[in-house]
């Protein structure tokens, strides 16, 4: 943590960056992102494992933008972030500076896109036990009993779309539920509408989402959002082999094709 | 004997499959009127979102076709739409609905024969799997 405040305190102080982005002490017991853009704030970063925040969410809002160049604080899901971010054109190598955090809490050096290229390929990607056995649990369910299960947990939505806020991924200007004419998704959350705008997330998503949790975290009635992006990512990996946010040149699974891609349903 | 006809809405593209419907039609070849075409430009062009809003609006079963693999009047429409019903499906099928009441068929302009044996094909599957109720049920929950 030190050696983060040292860091940030320098960037600063050069004025090479014009805004450090990473974690302070909030309201309780709880960390909140805050915005350091003298020295002195740079004494308020905390780390410690109640930072679980993607703040990459804040990259692509002008607010920040405005205010200078950014230094980010981020650990493995915000590093993918940074590298699908990259690869949809959304950040520069030059915009940003990175203040990698290692799983053990120590300051990473990562000077640019290829050092961050290497310390993702290098760290574990795979699910957890428990992300696992939560997916598995979903998919052994019979079809009637997956429909009902959704059903419950999507109907306690309120249409809030903290998912989409919080989502690092989800930056476009105008959103798709936004848009009336047509009018896509219903705007009340009753069932239907409910279905639909998760619907629409999830595959807006695929094979892009990093999994970094943030959407099932920033739910306020705790749909367990993230599910669905893990099915899909899943997807997206074995069945074209691409695993989002793991190179800045990487291509978009459902923007590109291959002409021999397999499938078993098309006759 | 039930009385159940499947409300069919087909999509499809305008260089093959709405052509090789079109031939089914010529060549008097019958088949299944539960079936309503929606002509497309090409498959890359049908959002997944199209589907589901026919299957809120009534729906049973749908078809989506097009050119085959290479065929694409734009030369990779169909290539993309492949990417996007190979994750849709799954998706589908994961949120707990049947897919065998979405069929994706490649169809050409050459191919009428073919067009009425998929739809009767599809026809009798989604008629065994009876009414979507469960999905039209979803638009009026919570509607007074």
């Amino acid at each position: 943590m030190d050696d983060l405040r040292k860091k940030a305190k320098e960037l600063l102080e050069s004025k090479q960056a014009g805004v450090v982005i990473g974690y302070g002490n909030g309201t309780g017991d709880r960390v909140r992102a805050i915005f350091a853009q003298s020295p002195a704030d740079a004494d308020k970063l905390v780390f410690d494992d109640r930072c679980l925040q993607n703040l990459t969410v804040y990259l692509s809002k002008s607010e920040v933008r405005k205010i200078g160049k950014p230094a980010v604080v981020v650990t493995l899901p915000g590093l993918r972030t940074i590298l699908q971010l990259a690869s949809e054109k959304q950040v520069a190598e030059n915009d940003i500076i990175v203040l990698g955090i290692s799983p053990e809490g120590a300051l990473l050096d990562l000077p640019g896109f290829k050092a961050i290229t290497d310390y993702v390929a290098s760290a574990n990607l795979d699910y957890t036990d428990a992300e696992m056995r939560n997916l598995d649990e979903v998919l052994k369910l019979s079809l009637d009993e997956r429909f009902q299960f959704w059903n419950d947990e999507l109907s306690r939505c309120i249409k809030c779309y903290a998912c989409r806020q919080a989502c690092s991924l989800c930056y476009c200007s105008r959103c798709t539920v936004e848009c009336n004419q047509p009018q896509w998704i219903a705007v009340p959350s009753h069932d239907l509408g409910d279905f639909e705008w998760h619907v629409m997330r999830a595959m807006h998503l695929a094979g892009r989402c990093v999994n970094c949790g943030d959407c099932a975290r920033a739910c306020p009635v705790d749909i367990p959002i993230n599910l669905i992006n893990h099915l899909l990512a899943q997807v997206t990996f074995d069945s074209f082999g691409l695993r989002s946010g793991t190179s800045p040149e990487a291509d978009y699974a459902l923007s590109t094709f291959r002409p021999d891609d397999k499938e078993d349903f098309i006759r | 004997m039930s009385s159940f006809e499947p409300k069919i809405v087909a999509f499809v593209c305008n260089w093959c499959t709405y052509a090789g419907a079109d031939l089914t039609g010529t060549s008097r070849i019958k088949y299944a009127p539960n079936v309503k075409v929606i002509r497309f430009p090409c498959t890359g062009r049908i959002d997944f979102m199209l589907l589901l809003k026919a299957f809120a609006r009534g729906a049973d079963g749908i078809i989506v076709s097009g050119c085959h693999p290479n065929d694409c009047h734009y030369t990779s429409g169909n290539f993309h739409a492949r990417r996007r019903w190979m994750v849709f499906r799954r998706l589908l099928d994961f949120l707990g609905i049947d897919v065998r009441r979405v069929h994706f068929f490649w169809i050409s302009a050459a191919e009428g024969a073919k067009w009425a044996e998929m739809v009767n094909e599809t026809v009798e599957t989604v008629r065994k799997l009876g009414p979507f109720e469960r999905y039209q049920k979803l638009t009026t929950a919570g509607v007074a």
